[in-house]
């Protein structure tokens, strides 16, 4: 299969570009150092001059013809001024095959830029794919520039931002290519949990290259310039017979709409740079940072009296989740993370009296709020990160249960909604539960529930903790009963409401919603001392 | 620019750059009191009122009945179960599903809730059922009191035409030209004929320029029968109506009468109403800049001689239309308590609610016409959620995600019935709430009502804050010289959004810019110490970009403590501001005047405006051959079907919203590809209609 996979490459557009296809003489002057007569300071000034300019002006006009940005200039965006340092500018493949070797066909640096620097002053190593040069395929110099870097931040604890934009593998290298995938991989994995990895894609990225991005915490795209599949349209046309375009099959609005794959699109490479920069603002550092604190503007005192409106009466009726997180957290402002996808759950970032939470919450919405098979890998997947860096976990709960039907049992809801109740279980972070409305049956115990550690559960007062609906509830503890109505008043009066779980200690306390934004403030601040420790293991299974 | 495109282009959006000198701030002190009289409490009155209304005008009621010492009871809808007058009212009772007819036009209901809750009198508030003379009639058969003239008057003044007969025997001007119900179009264009055109023609029984059209040909008499008879049969439940003389030019002044029930009445002065859109106010004044002492004198003695001819008792108003000569005309006259009332209440010192409640009791009137006072001037701008930039407002629903009035002011009234959350929805008046300024002088009140759009925050939806500020801020509009046409004329396009100047401009770039620096600067300072280090940026000076309208404006800046110096377009700012970062407003001192500040442009550095040219340009759909609603509302009629071919202007559909109906039209020459709408279905705006081809 990989086999397949690979060959396609030569089939994407943009895509491995083959090295008979030689670049172009341009430049040529300036790349022309082993002229012996050149001291080795002009030399190093000439192959310094070289790097910069990637794979020559040409290309870069291509680049910036195709609404794309150059590797360096992506990264210089996304990073504060002046704060690049630059690793490895000097590297050149080491393929002596097909011509390569010509010096020509070499280019100081490669095709990818490396180094480290600033996002407001905090640090972190990226790597950023050129385009310009061979497409930007990856050779095993090109990996291992990646590694080096990626090594560097596991060491020092610091994230690793990916800005892809490659045909794929570099064909003349082989399997040096394939194994330059692999080492990378391998450190995508080593450092999954330890330091924060964001993928941006913002060029192809096909084939293997396209598991690194999977292997990250978070993969972002860039509207109309970026594609992300295993195999392109013409290998899936030969395989399926099926007619796709390279959008329709990996496109920035299939993977945040259909596959789930990216967690967010932007419309350009600037914005997409931009956003990512205030994305990073959330972020600790690695997993022995605590989640960051910015100075809060918002009084964290603040009664949001909106709240206590906001669900409505009739508990049929739907209201927007997003309302009630963006009246709570500090100035409204929230990274939802996948917001087109699976959308009967929110997650997303916020900050709480300026500390970074991550936010879960059903949504009324759209499809009642349910939980399916997809809005649980979501959410499991929202919460692990969360956890795995130290990031309190906010739960807002309005859950009519898990959606039933053929369609989520043959998909597996067992094992996919398990996922959702294994996170929230296993983590250890502070963990604050707001019941709005419903919690019905084992979704109940799912959503950061007092059972599963939840450190501080509250209920408005508009809350029903309950096995099920009223509805259903009578059909079954009054089975054949006449007076059905009256059976459903007997069991709302009981039941659809906060106290059966407050009585018993299941949510801490009943509270007005207006006061939610305050309490959870304080909450948040006592809970930053929280210290928990799951048993030793080698790791957990998550039933994946 | 799509004109369909759903956020608003930057320069649609409000930044409204005020000038206020500290000299204003402080000397500008007045009582916070909005009436002079003194309620008095051993006038016994009703033990309970209710409220047939909703909003801000049911709001508006229910204070004055705390003050007095009444219960209240309020009525709703479900969907405005948990509304601001809900909360306010001691009782509140559900009298139906949202549409009006099913609710606070249902008078069964209603009556239902008087019955249970035992109020002893109604408040009707304005429109719904507050000329209702069945209503008035159902009221007095179960001996609950009507707070409101006696049916008699009702349906006198509420006929248009018999109200004009009246008064002509009562020796009130009318205006010439004036006949007949219409039965069919023919007819409609056989008086408007007679009359000469231009015409005016609109729904006997309804008031507030709703269904009013004017027609200056055969054609559009035509065309305004079918709305108008449409809208008077949805609105009204009766679907007569009325063509007259159309006065060009025209101010449309009103006079608020008061009478009692033992042949007293008074007039309270007048209010100009000029400002209108489609026949609907938006900003009021009181008094008019207009009129003389005679002219007002004699408005006001035509007014209660109307009153009195009808045995009007409690608040009315007689509307006027007076041209250029200071003639003037009678309109017609509403029996009840105008939207517009606050102004009259502000100039008078009395709470005209009060004396509807002593009135309908059967007290006397407290005054005499020698007491009515004019103090002050008083400025009302109605604040509505609609979008000013397509025909000066078309309605926009959404939830009101931020909310605040700005009463941190002096001498600033809100009449509102909505907070933060709640939702504007398409089923009621879009209306936001009435924003009442006044002052010693007519600059004072006008002063203050700049400062207090300035102040005002609202988000979640578009609303019609910019064209008000436009519209005080006028050099016409100060002057006084205004017509019913003033919004047409001043702005014969449409209106495009306040139009900056260089030093404004210069001052907004500057402030934005201050402001993007304070937040890049709160981001590098996180205050918790990490193991990795944090390198601060060392940056006392920028070179930014900020985007307005379609234009980049490169900037310096440079920065010492909370003061920003910024050299833009050839030009130095000064900016001093402690950047609060979670505010709505953003109080600062620019080039040493205090300004207040809402905006939102997008700032970019140098080198991201640089590369931003290499950035696609992203193709919007082409928008000729679709047809999107420009409002949410109710499909009324669909006028054509698949394969049709339509001439450019031809009526594709027509869109209900807020009682008002909406011809939408060809863009230009096509064959219908698809029709996506269907009549009685409620459509969003963006909505895609139809598509031709």
């Amino acid at each position: 299969d990989w086999l397949v996979s690979f060959r396609s490459l030569t089939q994407v557009k943009y895509g491995a570009v083959s090295a008979s296809v030689a670049q172009t003489n341009l430049h040529r002057d300036c790349r022309w150092y082993s002229v012996s007569h050149l001291s080795v300071r002009e030399r190093i000034e000439k192959k310094r001059k070289a790097a910069l300019v990637g794979g020559g002006q040409k290309r870069i006009d291509a680049q910036h013809k195709r609404g794309k940005l150059t590797a360096r200039e992506r990264v210089e965006l996304l990073l504060d001024p002046e704060s690049f340092v630059e690793s490895d500018m000097f590297v050149e493949h080491r393929c002596s095959d097909f011509g390569m070797e010509e010096d020509r066909n070499k280019f100081p640096g490669d095709s990818v830029v490396t180094g480290r620097g600033r996002i407001n002053g905090r640090l972190v190593y990226v790597f950023s794919q050129d385009f310009t040069v061979f497409g930007g395929s990856l050779s095993g110099a090109h990996a291992q520039k990646i590694c080096k870097i990626m090594d560097q931040a596991m060491t020092v604890g610091a994230p690793v931002i990916g800005l892809n934009d490659s045909g794929g593998a570099r064909i003349q290298e082989g399997v040096e290519s394939l194994a330059g995938y692999a080492d990378i991989f391998l450190r995508n994995v080593m450092a999954s949990g330890v330091v924060p990895q964001i993928s941006l894609i913002m060029g192809p990225c096909a084939g293997g290259a396209v598991y690194s991005p999977a292997l990250t915490d978070f993969t972002f795209m860039v509207k109309d310039t970026s594609y992300l599949f295993i195999t392109g349209p013409d290998v899936v046309k030969s395989v399926t017979n099926e007619d796709v375009t390279q959008e329709e099959l990996g496109g920035a609005k299939t993977h945040t709409t259909v596959s789930g794959v990216a967690h967010h699109a932007f419309e350009n490479d600037i914005e997409a740079l931009l956003n990512l920069r205030e994305f990073f603002n959330f972020l600790p550092l690695s997993n022995q940072d605590p989640a960051p604190i910015r100075e809060c503007h918002d009084p964290s005192d603040r009664l949001v009296p909106s709240l206590d409106t906001i669900v409505p009466f009739e508990s049929t009726k739907a209201y927007d989740m997003l309302d009630i997180i963006q009246a709570i957290v500090d100035a409204k402002d929230f990274f939802e993370i996948m917001p087109n996808y699976a959308k009967n759950i929110v997650v997303g970032f916020a900050r709480m009296n300026g500390r970074t939470v991550g936010i879960v919450g059903n949504q009324p919405k759209v499809a009642s709020g349910c939980l399916d098979i997809n809005s649980s890998v979501k959410g499991a997947r929202f919460v692990r990160f969360c956890d795995a860096f130290n990031i309190p976990i906010i739960t807002f709960v309005d859950v009519p249960g898990f959606l039933p039907g053929t369609a989520q049992e043959y998909g597996g809801i067992i094992r996919h909604g398990a996922k959702l109740l294994f996170a929230f279980a296993e983590a250890t972070v502070p963990k604050i539960t707001i019941i709005t409305r419903k919690a019905y049956g084992g979704a109940y115990d799912v959503m950061s529930s007092k059972h599963l550690r939840g450190d501080v559960n509250y209920a408005w007062p508009t809350a029903e903790v309950a096995v099920m609906g009223a509805k259903g509830a009578v059909q079954i503890i009054f089975r054949g009963k006449e007076n059905q109505a009256e059976a459903e008043a007997e069991y709302v009066d009981k039941f659809a409401n906060p106290f059966p779980a407050a009585v018993r200690g299941f949510v801490d306390d009943i509270i007005e919603p207006a006061t939610t934004r305050k309490k959870i403030c304080s909450d948040l601040e006592v809970l930053a001392s929280k210290k928990q420790v799951n048993p030793w293991k080698k790791h957990a299974n998550i039933p994946l | 620019m799509a004109a369909h495109s759903l956020s608003p282009p930057l320069s649609r959006l409000l930044f409204t750059v005020k000038y206020v000198s500290l000299h204003s701030r402080c000397c500008a002190v007045h009582s916070k009191a909005h009436y002079s009289t003194v309620y008095n409490p051993n006038e016994k009155t009703f033990d309970k009122i209710l409220i047939a209304n909703r909003g801000e005008i049911a709001c508006r009621v229910i204070k004055t009945c705390k003050k007095m010492g009444i219960q209240t009871v309020a009525v709703h809808s479900d969907v405005d179960s948990s509304a601001v007058h809900v909360k306010m009212a001691d009782e509140a009772i559900c009298v139906g599903p949202a549409p009006t007819n099913k609710s606070y036009l249902n008078m069964d209901a209603i009556m239902d809730a008087i019955r249970v809750t035992g109020a002893q009198a109604v408040h009707p508030g304005y429109g719904f059922l507050s000329e209702n003379k069945e209503f008035a009639k159902r009221l007095a058969a179960e001996g609950v009191m009507f707070i409101g003239p006696d049916t008699h008057a009702i349906q006198a003044m509420g006929d248009k035409i018999e109200s004009k007969l009246i008064a002509k025997a009562a020796k009130v001007n009318t205006i010439p030209g004036f006949d007949g119900v219409v039965k069919t179009a023919e007819d409609a264009v056989k008086i408007a004929q007679e009359i000469g055109y231009p015409v005016m023609i609109k729904a006997s029984a309804g008031g507030g320029g709703k269904g009013m059209r004017i027609a200056w040909n055969d054609d559009e008499t035509r065309e305004g029968f079918r709305f108008s008879s449409q809208e008077a049969a949805s609105s009204f439940g009766d679907d007569r109506l009325l063509i007259e003389k159309y006065i060009d030019n025209p101010r449309h002044i009103e006079i608020q009468v008061l009478a009692d029930k033992h042949g007293n009445a008074l007039w309270l002065n007048e209010r100009e109403c000029s400002i209108q859109r489609r026949n609907q106010k938006v900003v009021e004044e009181a008094p008019s800049t207009f009129l003389d002492p005679v002219t007002r004198r004699a408005m006001g003695e035509q007014a209660v001689q109307l009153a009195k001819a009808v045995q009007y008792s409690s608040a009315g108003t007689v509307e006027f239309l007076v041209d250029s000569k200071k003639n003037f005309y009678f309109l017609e006259m509403n029996t009840r308590l105008q939207v517009e009332h606050p102004i009259t209440e502000c100039i008078t010192g009395l709470d005209l609610v009060e004396q509807m409640i002593r009135v309908a009791k059967g007290y006397q009137l407290q005054h005499k016409q020698e007491d009515i006072p004019i103090n002050g001037w008083a400025i009302e701008s109605r604040v509505y959620a609609e979008d000013p930039y397509k025909s000066f407002g078309l309605p926009s629903i959404g939830r009101l995600s931020q909310y605040q009035e700005p009463l941190n002011l002096s001498n600033v009234r809100v009449d509102s019935g909505i907070q933060e959350g709640s939702d504007i929805s398409i089923y009621y008046d879009p209306m936001i709430s009435k924003l009442v300024t006044y002052g010693a002088t007519r600059n004072e009140a006008l002063a203050k009502m700049e400062d207090a759009l300035d102040n005002y925050v609202i988000r979640g939806v578009t609303h019609n804050i910019p064209l008000l500020r436009e519209i005080i801020t006028h050099p016409r509009f100060i002057s006084g010289d205004i017509s019913t046409n003033f919004l047409p004329e001043v702005y014969p396009d449409g209106f495009k959004g306040h139009q900056l100047e260089v030093d404004a401009r210069r001052e907004l770039l500057a402030s934005a810019a201050a402001l993007y620096i304070a937040a890049q600067l709160r981001s590098q300072k996180p205050y918790l110490c990490y193991r990795v280090s944090t390198i601060p940026v060392k940056c006392t000076h920028w070179e930014l970009c900020v985007e307005l309208g379609k234009g980049c404006h490169a900037m310096e800046v440079t920065k010492s403590g909370d003061v920003y110096n910024v050299e833009v377009d050839g030009g130095k700012v000064e900016v001093i501001g402690a950047f609060n970062l979670a505010s709505p407003l953003l109080p600062l001192t620019i080039n040493g005047s205090d300004r207040m500040l809402q905006f939102k442009v997008r700032v970019l550095s140098k080198l991201a405006s640089e590369l931003n040219s290499y950035m696609p340009e992203k193709v919007p759909e082409d928008t000729s051959s679709i047809l999107r609603s420009p409002m949410p509302g109710t499909v009324v009629a669909v006028s054509i079907k698949p394969g049709d071919t339509v001439a450019e202007g031809q009526e594709i559909c027509v869109i209900e919203a807020m009682k008002m109906q909406n011809s939408l039209t060809a863009a230009r020459q096509a064959k219908v590809k698809s029709v996506h709408c269907k009549p009685g279905e409620t459509v969003g705006e963006g909505d895609l209609l139809v598509e031709l081809q």
